[in-house]
């Protein structure tokens, strides 16, 4: 092996107050002339890892040494050899492209001809040549992501350290930085691509897997699927829904994972153990088939794998008045803020029990359809119907019809989940014995006794998680807005979130859910992808994939695909 | 390393940064300008003209002369009355301030002598307390004045002509000169301490919010530069903002200077650094926009106005609170400004409170290189 162009050994950083170290006992090798991803759910410790390369914070304990300095003491020397692009890439939003450049190049000592060449051959690279005297503010969130890049790039650094580079950007832009990166190794730069998102780690030659402040894993993904390599199945079972499908075949002990995706159930059987899915309850004319692993499976059989995929929720539910029909309608729908449409004539038709996603990337014009079908905000034309009310008319009528949980934590983090529980309560109009019923059936559904005098804000994430669900079914709604779920979220996590999410759409609940997660859209039944402020195409997550496909690529990712009926709109 | 070309080129981005940010030149440059006209319009209230009505009940040459008197102080614009009714409508309806009514046996009693119990009765609106007082002392020491004539034209010796005056009431007639005094200060005090104290606190807070002081890091930016490149746009700004206060005071309300320009500047320099190091100090301690304005205002903003002296006066507080202004830089500026203002440049009293800011200011600035940190933690 040749030299490691950084080596941590027995790394430890603390902060005061924190539960847990933020980095506990790392020791790790990371080579030249790679992209090496580190990987991790949020607060896994990704960017503490990253400031400490950088030198913009000390370790509790251990050793560092980044291009042979110690970034404690030699930061100075250490500096024109690192480019580090922090998490909101660094860019100040009221000054142009050009001053931003001109501020960091004067920054870092970069002048004369140099700087100009500089600036000519970044500004190509990142196809920003034209937008020179554009504020930094005004760029869609890919250009601001490849100004961010050319910034940490001034000087020429040896070794680039990303800070979730590919966080909400639309994927078109995504794949850009993909390639820029993968161009800049192969002129000799070594990178280090901190990300939530699984997939990519698909793409980076190493992978650094960090989960609570310990490193789970390190060496080429490829390791990792061979972990599991011949043990990932796809079941097709035409005969019920995937949902179904999903919990009777989790019912198998030799199941070690499930997921929903498209119309199958992607499942890891146990290391030496066979799945005999038609001993559960499924048809014995579905397909079983092994598929090639994912980063993500590999992650889970790291991890020990999941419990199985009964929802105590769903159990737990009064199902909502059943019967079938239109959940949500919506023609026209439009809402434009001055000259700009976030919303541009979105048309949806939402059938009840069924789990429809938004998907596109931050910015698309996703929250604002969404808030419009809340009740939040009133649409400038179009008409909606949201269980059978017309938002124009009896947007608060509907509004106790429907729960809805919110991006990021949105409970109040200074008060227990008794509290909260009880402040949601009243919040949608519950009272009395109806309250209390209602507090104590999620109070065991999702195990909350031990916790339930603890500040919510204290709380792991997995819990918040559940305490926000609760809040959002305590007054037994017809239909549930998710907005960006479990974005960031371990994906343990996510599949005891949508484990509830599907239980209760089984029970008749209908789920509108918005995600720029391309993993997460495959939970859905149909999906519209939104880009732009339009809706570009609707479908089943199969379909869609089908519609993308092509010689070159038989079998397309959901990104794929989006990327391709993206540009096939424009 | 401290190489003056990048701290030239961190400047000249807080530069653009302002240019740019309409709420900052508004908040800056509009709001002297506004603030300047509230209180100036304060004052124009005191010293505007006075509508009072009059009614003459009496009609004796006494009450003639009584009513000449009102007439003949500046300041009085005298309506006649007919009725009592009649000018308490007018009262009423906000077209005079009050009216004097002159009972009818005003000429016999004071043609008598020095007389107890009330000859004239002066209604004000007590609606508005100021305007009313105004009003009352107005009245009081034109009655003085008649009175004094009274006897003076019966001969009365110099000793009662002096003890018909009551020389408090004269002490009524200053309330203008009050609200004058503190005009420069009063706004400039207030001006300072919200472009260098609460501004600053809340640029270098956006800085840490929106991840661009870490990329600052990164790129290895000194404390000197970090602290200098801040210091440098603001206080220009603020002296902008303090050069709108002087230009108004003198050219729009006509507030004589007694002391030189250069001074002036000089204290106003020495406050804003001081001001601009509370600010300073304040967002090293904090990173979010909302805690920084919450100190900000609580530690700057509030004690500037309260107990720096312009709005109560400092020596009718109780002595802790007395003891409490001490540490108050706007308390410093306050006195100097005023003594630059009003007396000239009295050396004597001005080195006194340079030192006090000054010294404020280099604390202030110390504490925040001290607490500068070149990491994020």
């Amino acid at each position: 092996m040749t030299d490691a162009l950084v080596r941590l050994a027995s790394l430890e950083k603390a902060f005061p107050g924190a539960a847990r170290p933020a980095l506990d006992a790392v020791s790790l090798e990371i080579r030249p002339g790679i992209i090496t991803g580190l990987v991790g759910p949020d607060g896994a410790g990704k960017t503490t890892l990253l400031r400490i390369l950088a030198g913009l914070m000390l370790p509790t304990s251990g050793t560092v040494r980044v291009l042979g300095h110690d970034p404690g003491p030699d930061v100075a020397a250490l500096r024109p050899l690192i480019g580090y692009m922090p998490q909101k890439f660094g860019l100040y939003e009221d000054l142009t492209v050009q001053e931003n450049l001109e501020l960091y190049a004067e920054l870092k000592g970069l002048r004369g001809p140099a700087r100009s060449q500089a600036f000519a051959r970044l500004l190509e690279f990142t196809s920003l040549t034209r937008f020179t005297e554009r504020l930094a503010g005004k760029l869609s969130g890919g250009m601001k992501q490849k100004l961010g890049l050319a910034c940490t790039l001034l000087g020429t650094p040896k070794l680039l350290l990303l800070d979730e580079p590919g966080v909400g950007v639309d994927p078109v832009s995504r794949r850009e930085l993909w390639q820029m990166v993968h161009k800049l190794v192969g002129e000799g730069n070594s990178v280090v691509w901190s990300t939530a998102y699984l997939d990519e780690a698909e793409a980076c030659d190493d992978v650094i897997l960090l989960s609570e402040g310990r490193v789970l894993f390190s060496g080429p993904p490829r390791d990792l699927h061979a972990r599991v390599q011949d043990r990932v199945f796809l079941l097709r079972d035409d005969s019920a829904s995937p949902r179904v499908t999903l919990r009777k075949a989790r019912r198998d002990p030799a199941s070690l994972d499930g997921v929903v995706q498209g119309r199958s159930v992607r499942l890891i059987a146990r290391a030496g153990a066979t799945l005999h899915p038609e001993e559960h309850g499924i048809a014995s004319d579905a397909r079983l088939e092994t598929t090639s692993p994912r980063f993500e499976d590999g992650f889970i059989d790291l991890l020990g794998g999941v419990s199985g995929a009964e929802s105590a929720l769903a159990e737990a539910m009064t199902s909502p008045p059943r019967g079938d029909g239109v959940a949500i309608e919506t023609r026209g729908l439009t809402k434009a803020f001055g000259d700009f449409v976030a919303a541009d004539s979105i048309d949806i038709r939402v059938e009840r029990g069924e789990v429809f996603g938004l998907l596109g990337p931050n910015g698309a014009g996703k929250s604002t359809t969404f808030k419009m079908l809340c009740g939040l905000l009133a649409p400038t034309s179009g008409q909606a119907q949201v269980a059978g009310v017309d938002l124009r008319r009896g947007r608060s009528e509907a509004r106790q019809r429907l729960g809805y949980m919110a991006q990021k934590f949105s409970l109040y983090g200074h008060l227990t989940i008794a509290q909260n529980l009880d402040f949601f309560g009243g919040a949608y109009a519950l009272t009395g014995q109806a309250k209390k019923e209602a507090i104590a059936r999620l109070v065991r559904v999702f195990d909350f006794e031990p916790y339930l005098h603890a500040k919510s804000g204290e709380l792991p994430l997995g819990l918040k998680q559940r305490l926000a669900l609760a809040a959002a079914v305590l007054h037994g709604p017809e239909i549930l807005f998710l907005d960006e779920p479990t974005s960031g979220v371990d994906p343990l996590t996510r599949r005891e979130f949508w484990t509830h999410i599907n239980g209760i759409v089984e029970r008749g609940v209908t789920v509108l859910v918005t995600t720029h997660f391309m993993d997460e859209a495959e939970y859905c039944d149909r999906i519209a992808l939104i880009n732009q402020g339009k809706m570009v195409a609707v479908g089943t997550p199969d379909d869609l994939k089908a519609r993308a496909r092509t010689a070159e690529v038989p079998e397309p990712t959901m990104e794929e695909a989006f990327i391709a009926l993206v540009q096939g709109a424009a | 390393m401290n190489d003056p070309r990048r701290l030239f080129a961190l400047i000249e981005k807080e530069t653009l940064q302002i240019v740019r940010d309409p709420s900052t030149l508004l908040i800056s440059l509009l709001f002297p300008v506004v603030l300047m006209l509230v209180f100036g319009a304060g004052i124009s209230l005191d010293s505007s003209v006075v509508r009072l009505g009059v009614l003459n009940q009496d009609g004796s040459p006494a009450s003639v002369r009584l009513v000449d008197t009102f007439r003949n102080t500046p300041g009085f614009r005298l309506y006649d009355g007919r009725s009592v009714e009649e000018l308490g409508d007018r009262l009423r309806a906000g077209r005079i301030q009050g009216f004097v009514v002159i009972r009818s046996d005003l000429g016999r009693r004071a043609a008598t002598g020095p007389t107890s119990g009330p000859m004239i009765q002066v209604i004000t609106d007590g609606a508005e307390p100021n305007g009313a007082n105004f009003v009352a002392a107005y009245a009081q020491g034109a009655t003085a004045v008649w009175a004094a004539q009274e006897q003076a034209r019966r001969g009365a010796s110099p000793a009662a002509l002096r003890g018909s005056f009551s020389l408090e009431t004269r002490a009524w007639f200053n309330p203008s000169t009050k609200s004058r005094n503190s005009l420069l200060p009063g706004s400039v005090t207030i001006i300072m301490t919200v472009v260098g104290a609460l501004l600053t606190a809340l640029v270098v807070a956006r800085e840490w919010e929106r991840g661009t002081m870490e990329a600052l890091l990164a790129a290895g930016i000194s404390r000197v530069e970090l602290v200098v490149s801040k210091l440098v746009p603001y206080f220009v700004l603020g002296l902008l903002a303090f050069t709108i206060c002087i230009a108004m005071t003198h050219l729009l309300f006509e507030v004589p200077l007694r002391g030189s320009l250069l001074t002036l500047y000089f204290v106003g320099a020495a406050f804003l650094c001081s001001a601009l190091g509370t600010g300073l100090l304040i967002s090293t301690l904090l990173r979010t926009q909302y805690n920084a304005a919450q100190v900000a205002l609580n530690v700057a903003f509030l004690p500037g106005l309260m107990l720096s002296g312009f709005v109560f006066e400092i020596r009718s507080m109780p002595l802790p609170i007395q003891a409490v202004s001490a540490i108050i830089p706007a308390r410093y500026f306050v006195t100097a400004m005023q003594t630059v203002a009003q007396a000239g440049d009295v050396w004597s009293v001005l080195s006194r409170s340079l030192f006090g800011l000054t010294l404020a200011a280099v604390g202030f600035l110390g504490l925040t290189l001290l607490n500068t940190k070149r990491r994020l933690e």
